[in-house]
Protein backbone atom coordinates (compact mmCIF):
# COMPACT_ATOMS: atom_id res chain seq x y z
CA UNK A 1 0.00 0.00 0.00
CA UNK A 2 1.05 3.27 -0.77
CA UNK A 3 2.62 4.83 2.91
CA UNK A 4 0.64 8.10 2.74
CA UNK A 5 -2.30 6.19 2.39
CA UNK A 6 -1.08 3.45 4.73
CA UNK A 7 -0.36 6.30 7.01
CA UNK A 8 -3.66 7.89 6.68
CA UNK A 9 -5.88 4.62 7.54
CA UNK A 10 -3.66 3.59 10.52
CA UNK A 11 -4.65 7.40 11.68
CA UNK A 12 -8.15 7.09 11.68
CA UNK A 13 -8.57 3.98 12.55
CA UNK A 14 -6.56 4.60 15.76
CA UNK A 15 -8.82 7.87 16.33
CA UNK A 16 -12.28 5.92 15.73
CA UNK A 17 -11.36 3.12 17.69
CA UNK A 18 -10.49 5.86 20.53
CA UNK A 19 -13.41 7.79 20.61
CA UNK A 20 -15.36 4.58 20.47
CA UNK A 21 -13.49 3.19 23.19
CA UNK A 22 -14.21 5.93 25.55
CA UNK A 23 -18.07 5.51 24.68
CA UNK A 24 -17.39 2.03 25.53
CA UNK A 25 -15.74 2.11 28.80
CA UNK A 26 -18.42 3.96 30.45
CA UNK A 27 -20.52 1.30 30.22
CA UNK A 28 -17.40 -0.59 31.08
CA UNK A 29 -16.57 0.75 33.97
CA UNK A 30 -20.39 1.36 35.36
CA UNK A 31 -21.05 -2.44 34.82
CA UNK A 32 -18.10 -3.61 36.37
CA UNK A 33 -17.77 -2.05 38.99
CA UNK A 34 -21.88 -2.52 40.09
CA UNK A 35 -20.63 -5.99 39.54
CA UNK A 36 -17.43 -5.58 42.21
CA UNK A 37 -19.92 -4.10 44.77
CA UNK A 38 -22.36 -6.66 44.29
CA UNK A 39 -25.47 -4.27 43.00
CA UNK A 40 -26.63 -4.28 39.29
CA UNK A 41 -25.51 -1.49 37.40
CA UNK A 42 -27.33 0.11 34.39
CA UNK A 43 -29.49 -2.96 32.39
CA UNK A 44 -32.39 -1.03 31.94
CA UNK A 45 -31.52 0.42 28.04
CA UNK A 46 -31.13 -1.96 25.37
CA UNK A 47 -29.26 -5.40 25.56
CA UNK A 48 -27.02 -5.33 28.97
CA UNK A 49 -27.85 -1.91 29.31
CA UNK A 50 -25.74 -0.67 26.32
CA UNK A 51 -27.61 1.72 25.03
CA UNK A 52 -27.07 3.60 28.44
CA UNK A 53 -24.44 5.05 26.60
CA UNK A 54 -26.21 6.35 23.63
CA UNK A 55 -28.65 8.01 26.65
CA UNK A 56 -26.01 9.49 27.98
CA UNK A 57 -24.67 11.18 25.20
CA UNK A 58 -28.04 12.69 24.56
CA UNK A 59 -28.51 13.59 28.09
CA UNK A 60 -24.73 15.70 28.08
CA UNK A 61 -25.74 17.21 24.70
CA UNK A 62 -29.03 18.60 25.28
CA UNK A 63 -28.05 19.82 28.99
CA UNK A 64 -27.08 23.56 29.80
CA UNK A 65 -24.01 24.84 28.85
CA UNK A 66 -23.50 26.96 31.84
CA UNK A 67 -20.61 29.29 31.98
CA UNK A 68 -20.03 30.84 35.38
CA UNK A 69 -20.41 34.52 35.96
CA UNK A 70 -17.31 34.27 38.10
CA UNK A 71 -15.23 32.12 36.02
CA UNK A 72 -12.11 33.03 33.78
CA UNK A 73 -14.19 32.63 30.49
CA UNK A 74 -11.28 32.32 28.12
CA UNK A 75 -8.95 29.63 30.03
CA UNK A 76 -12.18 27.82 31.23
CA UNK A 77 -13.30 27.08 28.28
CA UNK A 78 -9.66 25.78 26.85
CA UNK A 79 -9.06 23.38 29.68
CA UNK A 80 -11.60 20.82 28.75
CA UNK A 81 -9.90 20.88 25.00
CA UNK A 82 -6.28 20.54 26.23
CA UNK A 83 -6.80 17.09 27.86
CA UNK A 84 -8.46 15.85 24.34
CA UNK A 85 -5.91 17.06 22.39
CA UNK A 86 -2.60 15.96 24.28
CA UNK A 87 -4.30 12.33 25.21
CA UNK A 88 -4.73 11.72 21.19
CA UNK A 89 -1.41 13.77 19.88
CA UNK A 90 0.14 11.23 22.84
CA UNK A 91 -1.14 8.01 21.01
CA UNK A 92 0.17 9.26 17.27
CA UNK A 93 4.01 7.20 18.54
CA UNK A 94 2.28 4.31 19.73
CA UNK A 95 2.56 1.17 17.32
CA UNK A 96 -0.47 -0.68 17.61
CA UNK A 97 1.13 -3.27 15.15
CA UNK A 98 4.60 -3.58 12.77
CA UNK A 99 4.86 -0.77 10.90
CA UNK A 100 1.14 0.76 12.11
CA UNK A 101 2.23 3.87 13.68
CA UNK A 102 1.21 7.33 13.09
CA UNK A 103 4.33 8.80 13.55
CA UNK A 104 7.55 7.04 13.56
CA UNK A 105 9.64 9.06 15.82
CA UNK A 106 12.98 8.44 17.22
CA UNK A 107 12.17 9.97 20.84
CA UNK A 108 9.21 8.14 21.28
CA UNK A 109 9.09 7.72 25.01
CA UNK A 110 10.03 11.84 25.28
CA UNK A 111 6.82 12.59 22.84
CA UNK A 112 4.39 10.63 25.16
CA UNK A 113 6.23 12.14 28.44
CA UNK A 114 6.34 15.37 26.80
CA UNK A 115 2.64 15.16 25.96
CA UNK A 116 1.26 13.54 28.95
CA UNK A 117 2.67 16.50 31.54
CA UNK A 118 1.04 19.25 29.33
CA UNK A 119 -2.16 17.28 29.91
CA UNK A 120 -2.32 18.28 32.94
CA UNK A 121 -2.87 22.48 32.63
CA UNK A 122 -6.22 20.96 31.57
CA UNK A 123 -6.57 20.23 34.95
CA UNK A 124 -5.00 22.80 36.70
CA UNK A 125 -6.14 25.06 34.46
CA UNK A 126 -9.70 24.23 35.15
CA UNK A 127 -9.36 24.56 38.70
CA UNK A 128 -8.03 27.92 38.40
CA UNK A 129 -10.67 29.17 35.77
CA UNK A 130 -13.50 27.78 37.76
CA UNK A 131 -12.73 30.79 40.46
CA UNK A 132 -14.25 28.41 42.78
CA UNK A 133 -12.78 26.81 46.12
CA UNK A 134 -13.27 23.32 45.41
CA UNK A 135 -12.21 23.92 42.15
CA UNK A 136 -9.13 25.30 43.02
CA UNK A 137 -7.97 23.15 45.36
CA UNK A 138 -8.43 20.08 43.02
CA UNK A 139 -6.20 21.97 40.61
CA UNK A 140 -3.30 23.23 43.15
CA UNK A 141 -3.72 19.57 44.15
CA UNK A 142 -3.11 18.08 40.19
CA UNK A 143 -0.13 20.58 40.05
CA UNK A 144 1.48 19.24 43.65
CA UNK A 145 1.07 15.43 42.62
CA UNK A 146 2.12 16.07 39.26
CA UNK A 147 5.26 16.94 40.27
CA UNK A 148 5.55 14.22 42.86
CA UNK A 149 4.92 11.51 39.88
CA UNK A 150 6.33 13.51 36.94
CA UNK A 151 9.66 13.14 38.08
CA UNK A 152 9.76 9.06 38.94
CA UNK A 153 7.73 8.44 35.61
CA UNK A 154 10.35 9.69 33.52
CA UNK A 155 12.84 7.33 35.64
CA UNK A 156 10.70 4.02 35.62
CA UNK A 157 10.98 4.34 31.49
CA UNK A 158 14.95 4.56 31.42
CA UNK A 159 15.24 0.64 32.40
CA UNK A 160 13.03 -0.29 29.58
CA UNK A 161 14.95 2.44 27.22
CA UNK A 162 18.78 1.07 29.02
CA UNK A 163 17.27 -2.65 28.13
CA UNK A 164 16.48 -2.14 24.36
CA UNK A 165 19.13 0.40 23.84
CA UNK A 166 16.28 3.02 21.73
CA UNK A 167 14.01 5.62 23.05
CA UNK A 168 11.69 4.20 19.55
CA UNK A 169 8.59 2.11 20.96
CA UNK A 170 8.57 0.48 17.80
CA UNK A 171 12.07 -0.89 18.21
CA UNK A 172 11.42 -1.36 21.88
CA UNK A 173 8.38 -3.38 20.90
CA UNK A 174 10.89 -5.21 18.60
CA UNK A 175 13.44 -5.74 21.28
CA UNK A 176 10.73 -7.61 23.71
CA UNK A 177 11.26 -10.71 20.85
CA UNK A 178 12.68 -12.67 23.28
CA UNK A 179 11.58 -11.94 26.43
CA UNK A 180 8.89 -9.14 27.47
CA UNK A 181 10.45 -6.24 29.49
CA UNK A 182 8.22 -6.96 32.12
CA UNK A 183 10.56 -9.35 33.67
CA UNK A 184 14.02 -7.94 34.26
CA UNK A 185 12.07 -4.40 34.51
CA UNK A 186 9.38 -5.48 36.91
CA UNK A 187 10.15 -2.97 39.42
CA UNK A 188 9.89 -0.01 36.66
CA UNK A 189 6.81 -1.70 35.65
CA UNK A 190 5.22 -1.31 39.38
CA UNK A 191 6.27 2.35 39.50
CA UNK A 192 5.14 3.30 36.06
CA UNK A 193 1.85 1.74 36.92
CA UNK A 194 1.22 3.92 40.37
CA UNK A 195 2.38 6.59 38.23
CA UNK A 196 0.08 6.15 35.67
CA UNK A 197 -2.71 6.12 37.66
CA UNK A 198 -1.36 9.87 39.65
CA UNK A 199 -1.41 10.81 35.54
CA UNK A 200 -4.57 10.18 34.60
CA UNK A 201 -5.96 10.69 38.35
CA UNK A 202 -8.05 7.96 38.73
CA UNK A 203 -8.86 5.99 41.93
CA UNK A 204 -7.13 5.30 43.96
CA UNK A 205 -4.97 8.57 43.06
CA UNK A 206 -8.28 10.41 42.07
CA UNK A 207 -7.24 13.60 44.75
CA UNK A 208 -7.73 16.33 42.34
CA UNK A 209 -11.79 15.20 41.98
CA UNK A 210 -11.60 13.23 45.70
CA UNK A 211 -16.00 13.43 45.23
CA UNK A 212 -16.27 13.05 49.04
CA UNK A 213 -13.78 15.91 50.24
CA UNK A 214 -14.23 17.88 46.88
CA UNK A 215 -17.93 17.92 45.41
CA UNK A 216 -16.43 17.02 42.19
CA UNK A 217 -12.46 18.81 42.64
CA UNK A 218 -11.43 20.58 39.30
CA UNK A 219 -14.83 20.17 37.03
CA UNK A 220 -17.39 20.92 40.48
CA UNK A 221 -18.19 23.83 37.50
CA UNK A 222 -18.25 22.42 34.31
CA UNK A 223 -21.46 21.25 33.14
CA UNK A 224 -22.93 19.74 29.68
CA UNK A 225 -20.59 18.89 27.03
CA UNK A 226 -17.84 20.68 28.34
CA UNK A 227 -17.94 18.00 31.35
CA UNK A 228 -18.46 15.53 28.85
CA UNK A 229 -15.03 16.46 27.12
CA UNK A 230 -13.29 16.10 30.20
CA UNK A 231 -14.87 12.94 30.92
CA UNK A 232 -13.87 10.92 27.02
CA UNK A 233 -10.16 13.26 27.43
CA UNK A 234 -10.08 10.75 30.82
CA UNK A 235 -10.51 7.70 29.28
CA UNK A 236 -8.77 8.61 26.39
CA UNK A 237 -5.54 9.14 28.78
CA UNK A 238 -6.11 6.02 30.37
CA UNK A 239 -6.28 3.87 27.47
CA UNK A 240 -2.76 5.59 26.75
CA UNK A 241 -1.63 4.76 30.43
CA UNK A 242 -2.46 1.33 29.44
CA UNK A 243 -1.29 1.52 25.78
CA UNK A 244 2.19 2.40 26.98
CA UNK A 245 2.17 -0.20 29.57
CA UNK A 246 1.56 -2.71 27.05
CA UNK A 247 3.96 -1.14 24.40
CA UNK A 248 6.88 -0.92 27.05
CA UNK A 249 6.75 -3.67 29.24
CA UNK A 250 4.18 -6.68 27.96
CA UNK A 251 5.43 -6.42 24.21
CA UNK A 252 3.13 -4.65 21.93
CA UNK A 253 1.67 -6.01 19.29
CA UNK A 254 4.21 -9.16 19.49
CA UNK A 255 2.06 -12.44 20.17
CA UNK A 256 1.13 -16.11 18.78
CA UNK A 257 1.30 -15.62 14.75
CA UNK A 258 -2.37 -16.57 13.96
CA UNK A 259 -4.20 -13.42 15.31
CA UNK A 260 -3.51 -10.28 13.58
CA UNK A 261 -0.81 -8.58 16.00
CA UNK A 262 -3.31 -5.05 16.05
CA UNK A 263 -5.75 -7.20 17.64
CA UNK A 264 -3.31 -8.56 19.93
CA UNK A 265 -2.15 -4.85 21.12
CA UNK A 266 -6.28 -3.92 21.84
CA UNK A 267 -6.35 -7.17 23.65
CA UNK A 268 -3.38 -6.50 25.77
CA UNK A 269 -4.36 -2.85 26.59
CA UNK A 270 -8.31 -3.63 27.32
CA UNK A 271 -7.13 -6.10 29.88
CA UNK A 272 -5.08 -3.48 31.72
CA UNK A 273 -7.88 -0.82 31.11
CA UNK A 274 -10.09 -3.21 33.07
CA UNK A 275 -6.91 -3.49 36.05
CA UNK A 276 -7.47 0.13 36.21
CA UNK A 277 -11.24 -0.09 36.90
CA UNK A 278 -10.69 -3.14 39.13
CA UNK A 279 -8.52 -0.63 41.18
CA UNK A 280 -11.11 1.41 41.83
CA UNK A 281 -12.80 -0.84 43.46
CA UNK A 282 -10.52 -2.24 45.72
CA UNK A 283 -8.36 0.10 46.74
CA UNK A 284 -9.35 3.18 49.09
CA UNK A 285 -7.49 6.77 48.22
CA UNK A 286 -5.05 7.18 49.98
CA UNK A 287 -4.47 11.13 51.86
CA UNK A 288 -2.76 13.82 49.66
CA UNK A 289 0.26 14.13 51.76
CA UNK A 290 0.61 10.18 51.72
CA UNK A 291 0.47 9.86 48.47
CA UNK A 292 2.84 12.70 47.98
CA UNK A 293 5.66 11.67 50.54
CA UNK A 294 5.30 7.95 49.03
CA UNK A 295 6.43 9.73 45.93
CA UNK A 296 9.36 11.53 46.57
CA UNK A 297 10.39 9.24 49.82
CA UNK A 298 10.03 5.43 48.13
CA UNK A 299 8.95 5.64 44.34
CA UNK A 300 11.45 7.84 43.48
CA UNK A 301 14.92 6.18 45.20
CA UNK A 302 13.25 3.21 44.13
CA UNK A 303 13.11 4.57 40.52
CA UNK A 304 16.72 5.75 40.92
CA UNK A 305 18.03 2.24 42.21
CA UNK A 306 16.36 0.01 39.55
CA UNK A 307 17.82 2.82 36.95
CA UNK A 308 21.63 1.86 38.25
CA UNK A 309 20.96 -1.48 38.84
CA UNK A 310 19.66 -1.81 35.10
CA UNK A 311 22.39 0.23 34.17
CA UNK A 312 25.12 -1.41 36.03
CA UNK A 313 24.32 -5.07 34.90
CA UNK A 314 24.27 -3.58 31.55
CA UNK A 315 27.37 -2.72 31.86
CA UNK A 316 28.41 -6.02 33.15
CA UNK A 317 27.10 -8.29 30.41
CA UNK A 318 28.65 -6.17 27.90
CA UNK A 319 32.01 -6.81 29.07
CA UNK B 1 6.90 24.70 3.81
CA UNK B 2 9.35 24.90 6.22
CA UNK B 3 10.09 28.45 5.61
CA UNK B 4 6.17 29.34 6.27
CA UNK B 5 6.28 27.32 9.27
CA UNK B 6 9.33 28.70 10.57
CA UNK B 7 8.14 32.62 10.17
CA UNK B 8 4.69 31.15 11.96
CA UNK B 9 6.17 29.71 14.63
CA UNK B 10 8.94 31.99 15.47
CA UNK B 11 6.26 34.45 15.21
CA UNK B 12 4.32 32.94 17.80
CA UNK B 13 7.32 32.61 20.32
CA UNK B 14 8.10 36.16 19.76
CA UNK B 15 4.45 37.42 20.53
CA UNK B 16 3.64 34.93 23.31
CA UNK B 17 7.35 36.24 25.24
CA UNK B 18 6.15 39.40 24.72
CA UNK B 19 2.55 39.11 25.89
CA UNK B 20 4.82 37.31 29.14
CA UNK B 21 6.02 40.84 29.81
CA UNK B 22 3.19 42.71 29.39
CA UNK B 23 0.19 40.58 30.36
CA UNK B 24 -1.07 41.97 33.56
CA UNK B 25 -2.56 38.53 35.13
CA UNK B 26 0.16 35.74 36.37
CA UNK B 27 -1.44 33.09 35.43
CA UNK B 28 -1.91 35.08 31.44
CA UNK B 29 1.77 35.74 31.67
CA UNK B 30 2.60 31.93 32.66
CA UNK B 31 -0.03 30.56 29.77
CA UNK B 32 1.99 32.77 26.95
CA UNK B 33 5.27 31.27 28.69
CA UNK B 34 3.97 28.21 27.95
CA UNK B 35 3.39 29.01 24.21
CA UNK B 36 6.75 30.62 23.92
CA UNK B 37 7.99 27.33 25.24
CA UNK B 38 6.40 25.31 22.79
CA UNK B 39 6.89 27.61 19.89
CA UNK B 40 10.52 27.28 20.44
CA UNK B 41 10.36 23.42 20.86
CA UNK B 42 8.68 23.75 17.45
CA UNK B 43 11.42 25.37 16.13
CA UNK B 44 14.25 23.28 17.19
CA UNK B 45 11.73 20.34 15.48
CA UNK B 46 12.03 22.03 12.15
CA UNK B 47 15.71 21.91 12.76
CA UNK B 48 15.35 17.71 13.18
CA UNK B 49 16.46 18.53 16.38
CA UNK B 50 13.25 16.58 17.99
CA UNK B 51 15.59 14.99 20.75
CA UNK B 52 15.87 18.72 22.17
CA UNK B 53 12.52 19.83 21.19
CA UNK B 54 10.93 16.94 23.73
CA UNK B 55 12.90 17.83 26.36
CA UNK B 56 11.71 21.62 26.00
CA UNK B 57 8.42 20.77 26.25
CA UNK B 58 9.05 18.27 28.64
CA UNK B 59 11.04 20.01 31.27
CA UNK B 60 10.03 23.71 30.41
CA UNK B 61 6.18 24.13 29.23
CA UNK B 62 5.66 21.04 31.12
CA UNK B 63 7.20 21.05 34.92
CA UNK B 64 8.59 24.33 35.34
CA UNK B 65 5.05 26.31 34.04
CA UNK B 66 2.90 23.98 36.27
CA UNK B 67 5.42 24.81 39.06
CA UNK B 68 5.24 28.66 38.62
CA UNK B 69 1.11 28.21 38.38
CA UNK B 70 1.65 26.47 41.72
CA UNK B 71 3.06 29.05 43.04
CA UNK B 72 0.62 31.70 41.45
CA UNK B 73 -1.91 30.02 42.94
CA UNK B 74 -0.90 30.04 46.19
CA UNK B 75 0.07 33.75 45.97
CA UNK B 76 -2.71 36.21 47.12
CA UNK B 77 -2.81 37.84 43.20
CA UNK B 78 -4.59 41.37 43.95
CA UNK B 79 -2.13 42.27 46.46
CA UNK B 80 0.75 41.43 44.51
CA UNK B 81 -0.68 43.26 41.53
CA UNK B 82 0.09 46.26 43.61
CA UNK B 83 3.50 45.64 44.03
CA UNK B 84 6.26 47.89 42.16
CA UNK B 85 9.40 46.92 41.95
CA UNK B 86 11.92 49.77 43.78
CA UNK B 87 14.34 51.74 41.54
CA UNK B 88 17.72 49.56 42.64
CA UNK B 89 15.61 46.55 41.25
CA UNK B 90 14.59 48.05 38.42
CA UNK B 91 17.95 49.48 37.29
CA UNK B 92 20.18 46.15 38.53
CA UNK B 93 17.38 44.29 36.28
CA UNK B 94 18.05 46.30 33.16
CA UNK B 95 21.20 46.68 33.43
CA UNK B 96 21.50 42.62 33.06
CA UNK B 97 19.43 41.90 30.50
CA UNK B 98 21.24 45.16 28.60
CA UNK B 99 24.42 43.18 29.13
CA UNK B 100 22.78 39.96 28.11
CA UNK B 101 21.61 41.39 24.72
CA UNK B 102 25.13 43.16 24.18
CA UNK B 103 26.71 39.54 25.10
CA UNK B 104 24.60 37.58 22.76
CA UNK B 105 24.99 39.87 19.49
CA UNK B 106 28.45 39.88 20.61
CA UNK B 107 28.89 35.86 20.09
CA UNK B 108 27.11 36.17 16.87
CA UNK B 109 29.05 39.10 15.53
CA UNK B 110 32.72 38.43 16.62
CA UNK B 111 34.67 36.13 14.60
CA UNK B 112 37.15 34.94 17.14
CA UNK B 113 33.96 32.80 18.71
CA UNK B 114 34.61 30.57 15.71
CA UNK B 115 32.44 29.52 12.95
CA UNK B 116 28.93 28.59 13.69
CA UNK B 117 27.75 24.75 14.26
CA UNK B 118 24.71 23.40 11.41
CA UNK B 119 22.68 22.47 13.92
CA UNK B 120 20.89 19.97 11.04
CA UNK B 121 22.15 16.82 10.00
CA UNK B 122 22.04 13.53 11.81
CA UNK B 123 25.09 13.88 13.86
CA UNK B 124 24.57 17.65 15.14
CA UNK B 125 24.88 17.59 19.01
CA UNK B 126 21.06 17.81 19.55
CA UNK B 127 19.48 16.05 16.57
CA UNK B 128 19.79 12.23 18.52
CA UNK B 129 19.52 11.42 22.24
CA UNK B 130 22.56 9.24 21.82
CA UNK B 131 24.93 12.06 20.46
CA UNK B 132 23.48 14.27 22.85
CA UNK B 133 24.70 12.60 26.59
CA UNK B 134 27.90 11.95 24.61
CA UNK B 135 27.98 15.29 24.19
CA UNK B 136 27.16 16.12 27.38
CA UNK B 137 29.56 13.53 29.00
CA UNK B 138 32.54 13.87 27.01
CA UNK B 139 32.76 18.08 25.64
CA UNK B 140 30.74 19.74 27.43
CA UNK B 141 31.58 17.63 30.85
CA UNK B 142 32.75 21.15 32.78
CA UNK B 143 29.72 23.35 31.65
CA UNK B 144 27.49 20.69 32.89
CA UNK B 145 29.27 20.45 36.23
CA UNK B 146 29.54 24.14 36.83
CA UNK B 147 25.77 24.51 35.72
CA UNK B 148 24.77 21.69 38.18
CA UNK B 149 26.89 23.39 41.20
CA UNK B 150 25.17 26.64 40.40
CA UNK B 151 21.65 25.08 40.58
CA UNK B 152 22.82 23.29 44.08
CA UNK B 153 24.19 26.75 45.29
CA UNK B 154 20.72 28.20 44.06
CA UNK B 155 18.19 25.39 45.78
CA UNK B 156 20.23 25.06 48.86
CA UNK B 157 19.87 29.08 49.01
CA UNK B 158 16.08 29.10 48.97
CA UNK B 159 15.60 26.34 50.87
CA UNK B 160 17.98 28.94 53.42
CA UNK B 161 15.83 31.21 53.07
CA UNK B 162 12.05 29.87 53.13
CA UNK B 163 12.93 27.65 56.58
CA UNK B 164 14.73 30.76 58.59
CA UNK B 165 11.21 32.40 59.43
CA UNK B 166 10.01 29.10 60.68
CA UNK B 167 12.89 28.82 62.99
CA UNK B 168 11.98 31.88 64.66
CA UNK B 169 8.56 31.32 64.99
CA UNK B 170 8.85 27.89 65.94
CA UNK B 171 9.04 27.04 70.10
CA UNK B 172 11.17 24.05 69.52
CA UNK B 173 13.89 24.38 67.00
CA UNK B 174 13.87 20.42 66.16
CA UNK B 175 10.54 19.86 66.56
CA UNK B 176 9.22 20.58 63.10
CA UNK B 177 11.63 18.26 61.44
CA UNK B 178 9.57 15.39 63.33
CA UNK B 179 6.70 16.84 61.87
CA UNK B 180 5.56 14.63 58.86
Amino acid sequence: MNPTLQTLAVTLGILFTLLHVAAVLIWVERRLLALLQDRLGPNRAGPLGLFIIVADVIKIFTKEDWIPPFADRPLYVIAPAIILLTALVGFTIVPVGPGMVVLDLNIGILFFLAFSSLGIYSTVLAGWASNSKYALIGGLRMAAQMFSYEVFMGLSLMGVVILAGSLNLSEIVEAQRGMWFVLPQFLGFVIFLLAGLAETHRLPFDLPEAESELVAGFHTEYSSMKFGIFFVGEYIGLTLIAAMIVTLFFGGWLGPAWIPAPLVFCFKTFAFILFFILMRAAIPRPRFDQMLSWGWKYLLPLALINLIATGALVLIRAD
Amino acid sequence: MSDILFYAFAAITVFSAFMVVCSRNPVNAALFMIAAFVGAAALFALLEAFFLAAVQVLVYAGAVIVLFLFIIMLLDVERTRALRPGLVSLAASAAALGLLVVGVLWLFAWEGAGPLVDARGSDAPAALARNFGYELFTRYLLPVQVTGFLLLVAMIGVIHISKRPARDTAAEPKGEEANP
